[in-house]
């Protein structure tokens, strides 16, 4: 078998010389030495444009987390207190019209509230004051109500904590937490 | 004295080579992108810079190593 030893001659893909070859293969010869390198060259240089995908990604998150960190929740009334009565709760929007918040009261009068919005899957949780239970119908998820914390299934970050105040008869929220644990 | 240029196959080899750190640093942005990322939807932004900047040095070392590659042509 004669094979091609300074590396630079053209190759075929069994290694016979070229006149062993099949006469389609004549006609058509592929370098095939020549074809693996140039396809290891491509290949890195597909890894490099996937590395710099990822690096838009990331300073995509740190913009983004810049943005949110500027810009505050400002303190807005979301309920009366004679509105809610003891083991009831109501959804509100806060900050933005488009998130959703459980304000939730407990049976011993006190308020929490969270984002609406499962960790997991972004599904409408509800309460479940009997059970001390806030839970997800999606996938069986249930979060602590007094903490907001996972419990069961699949959600791992807590339900992202609305910062309340009550005074004057009314229920404020003062900002919103986003939690890791 | 002038340096023999590489054959093929020594090209074939180094690209072979090249290709180890740049797979490793790719996986490793990766990881660093998914974790960040849980990092910011859990409200924790103090990761995001930094994380950011070390995606971009690996990113820096990645373009390094294809200048590398591409200029194995020029031998």
């Amino acid at each position: 078998m004669s094979r091609d030893r300074s590396g630079d001659g053209k190759r075929s893909p069994d290694g016979k010389p070229e006149a062993e070859q099949p006469p389609w293969r004549r006609d058509f010869p592929i370098d095939t030495a020549q074809d693996a390198y140039v396809a290891r060259r491509d290949y890195a240089k597909f890894l490099v444009l996937t590395s710099l995908a990822f690096v838009v990604g990331q300073f995509g998150i740190a913009f983004a987390g810049l943005k949110r960190a500027i810009a505050r929740a400002p303190a807005r009334e979301v309920a009366r207190v004679e509105d809610i009565p003891p083991g009831g709760a109501i959804v509100f929007h806060y900050p933005g019209p488009h998130d959703p918040c459980l304000l939730v009261r407990d049976v011993d009068g006190s308020f929490v509230a969270y984002g609406q919005k499962c960790t997991h899957l972004a599904c409408a949780v509800v309460p479940h004051v009997d059970k001390k239970r806030i839970g997800c119908p999606c996938h069986e998820g249930a979060f602590d109500m007094a903490t907001g914390r996972p419990l069961a299934g699949p959600p791992r970050r807590p339900l992202p904590l609305v910062k309340l105040e009550v005074r004057d008869g009314a229920v404020y929220a003062l900002g919103v937490e986003d939690r890791t644990v | 004295m002038s340096k023999r240029p590489f054959t093929r196959d020594q090209k074939t080899t180094i690209i072979y080579g090249v290709l180890g750190p740049i797979v490793t640093l790719v996986i490793l942005q990766l990881w660093l992108l998914s974790a960040t990322m849980n990092a910011y939807l859990g409200g924790d932004l103090r990761v995001a810079w930094p994380a950011a900047f070390f995606s971009l040095a690996c990113l820096l070392l990645n373009a390094g190593l294809l200048r590398y590659v591409y200029a194995l042509d020029a031998r």
